[in-house]
């Protein structure tokens, strides 16, 4: 029983991350109807900024809000540079210039950091949380972060005139438009938020995984398969979806024999397939209905 | 006097296709206008070109200003409402944060307050339903949200796109009585759309014909409504 509890924990704390990324996900999603694979690399770059700022003695907090903004003016800025150009575009282009994107940020990285692997500091020690063997003070902190998060983007789209007018832009461009709103702004926004919110996932699964130009990878897989379980139009959806892959990877890797650590991130891919395939909207999507 | 919005040889053009092919008309502060004519006559386009959402050349002016240039989402904050066909509701917000939505632009917070409360006394039905997802409204319901949505910027015009399309006789009756009397009480200037021809032309005071991307006809709705010629050959009835 203990080892049950010690992995759904476990799960929680990395589920948060997921839930971080496919948040994230979904937040570029429902601006611009694409999904950004180079999410988890921008992620990933981030964290090497905040590393680069406490190499040069900034402590971690200050570099974790001073990260929080780089990232924020940087996702505004692949907007405005990248993808705004790209918005009347098909499909494709807009996939090469998301994997033109992955590849530009990766080797930058590896450029700029090298590929060695580095140690990723912690502000919340790796101690036992509140003396229980159960979970680390650090996977506390990474749930507690993470909630603080959601409530306060929860408060921001639910109670500030400007969340309000992101919400209208993404769900019904036209008439947002025809209200006064300046769509393109709204997206941009969308873009410097998911940014930041990708990086604090970095910022918190680098003590974890190491920081390396690939540590993003899995991770963003997971974020994946959580934002299509949750659905890839709602961002509630993603969040529960980031929770309940990680609790699932952690039971399915500890119970399933054969499973293992090798396995777990095909057990992943496995259910973006499932997913689509049972139900096309995730859980708490909404079945897009056009009336002919 | 200036009219309150003026349009000069209009053309506008999807793609290679041209939809309207010099169109020129005016409306006066306080005037209730329509703009009538078939299917495909381009009323719509018409509206979609005063606010800059189509490809267009020509003068559109409003006080004088022009608004050619202008942005969609800017031409809104000359105080120009615009109701969508189809309504453009938020269907999944609910229509409490539909009737905010309406008055994003605005800075007076009290003001949007006792405006909702005011479009609530409008609309009796809204009030009810405020909690509620503006897409589970009924048609007729979401075409008074949409008025209510429109009013909410406190506009100087409101253009309405065809607010008769798909609801009951009945409600479109009660729905251009509330036209009206916005118009009258709260000195909106509207301009609308319709292809209900009759009742259109009982509710303006001035009404201009389209065919095929231009003006055919125009004049005083009543004097329109009493040409049997005009009736048959462009509103059929």
């Amino acid at each position: 029983m203990e080892l049950f509890t010690n992995q759904v924990l476990a799960g929680i704390a990395t589920g948060a991350i997921y839930a971080c990324m496919a948040l994230a996900v979904v937040m570029i999603y429902q601006a611009i109807d694409h999904l950004n694979f180079a999410q988890g690399e921008m992620a990933m770059f981030s964290t090497f900024i905040s590393w680069q700022l406490m190499q040069w003695g900034v402590s971690y907090w200050a570099a974790f809000l001073m990260t929080l903004a780089f990232s924020f003016v940087a996702g505004i800025a692949i907007e405005r540079i990248l993808f705004k150009p790209l918005a009347k575009a098909p499909v494709l282009t807009n996939v090469a210039g998301f994997i033109a994107l992955f590849a530009i940020i990766n080797s930058s990285a590896g450029l700029i950091w090298d590929f060695t692997i580095k140690q990723y500091p912690t502000p919340f020690g790796s101690a036992p949380f509140l003396g229980s063997q159960l979970i680390s003070t650090h996977q506390a902190g990474m749930i507690g972060v993470t909630v603080a998060l959601l409530l306060a983007l929860y408060f921001f789209f639910q109670y500030t005139r400007i969340g309000l007018a992101m919400r209208a832009a993404a769900s019904v461009p036209e008439s947002a438009r025809l209200v006064g709103i300046n769509t393109s702004w709204m997206i941009a926004l969308g873009w410097g938020m998911a940014t930041a919110i990708g990086s604090i996932a970095g910022m918190l699964i680098a003590p974890v995984v190491f920081l390396e130009p690939n540590m993003m990878g899995g991770v963003l897989i997971y974020g994946f398969a959580a934002a299509v379980l949750g659905g890839l139009s709602s961002p509630f959806g993603a969040v529960v979806g980031g929770f309940l892959v990680g609790v699932f990877e952690n039971l399915a890797g500890t119970y399933i024999p054969g499973v293992g650590n090798e396995l777990k991130l095909p057990i992943a891919l496995a259910l973006i397939v499932s997913v689509l395939v049972v139900k096309p909207a995730g859980l708490f999507g909404r079945q897009i209905v056009k009336r002919v | 006097m200036t009219p309150l919005l003026n349009v000069k040889d209009l053309r506008a053009y999807y793609g290679q296709v041209q939809a309207l092919h010099g169109l020129s008309f005016s409306l006066n502060e306080g005037s209730l206008t329509t703009l009538l004519g078939a299917n495909g006559a381009g009323k719509t386009t018409t509206l979609r070109a005063i606010c800059n959402m189509v490809r267009s050349t020509g003068g559109v002016e409003f006080e004088g200003k022009p608004l050619n240039n202008r942005s969609t989402e800017s031409i809104v904050r000359f105080g120009i409402a615009h109701v969508p066909q189809g309504r453009g509701t938020f269907t999944n917000m609910t229509v409490e944060e539909n009737l905010q939505l309406g008055a994003i632009t605005r800075k007076d917070s009290a003001g949007i307050v006792s405006d909702i409360e005011r479009m609530y006394a409008h609309f009796p039905v809204l009030k009810q339903r405020h909690t509620q997802q503006a897409g589970t409204l009924s048609g007729g319901e979401q075409q008074m949200l949409a008025v209510a949505r429109a009013l909410m910027l406190r506009p100087r015009l409101m253009l309405l796109d065809e607010p008769s399309f798909g609801l009951a006789p009945l409600v479109v009756r009660d729905l251009f009585g509330i036209l009206g009397k916005i118009n009258r009480e709260d000195k909106v200037s509207i301009l609308v759309v319709e292809q209900n021809a009759q009742l259109a032309l009982e509710l303006a005071d001035q009404a201009y014909v389209i065919e095929t991307g231009r003006i055919v006809m125009s004049g005083n709705a009543k004097d329109i409504a009493n040409n049997e010629e005009i009736r048959k050959s462009y509103l059929g009835y």
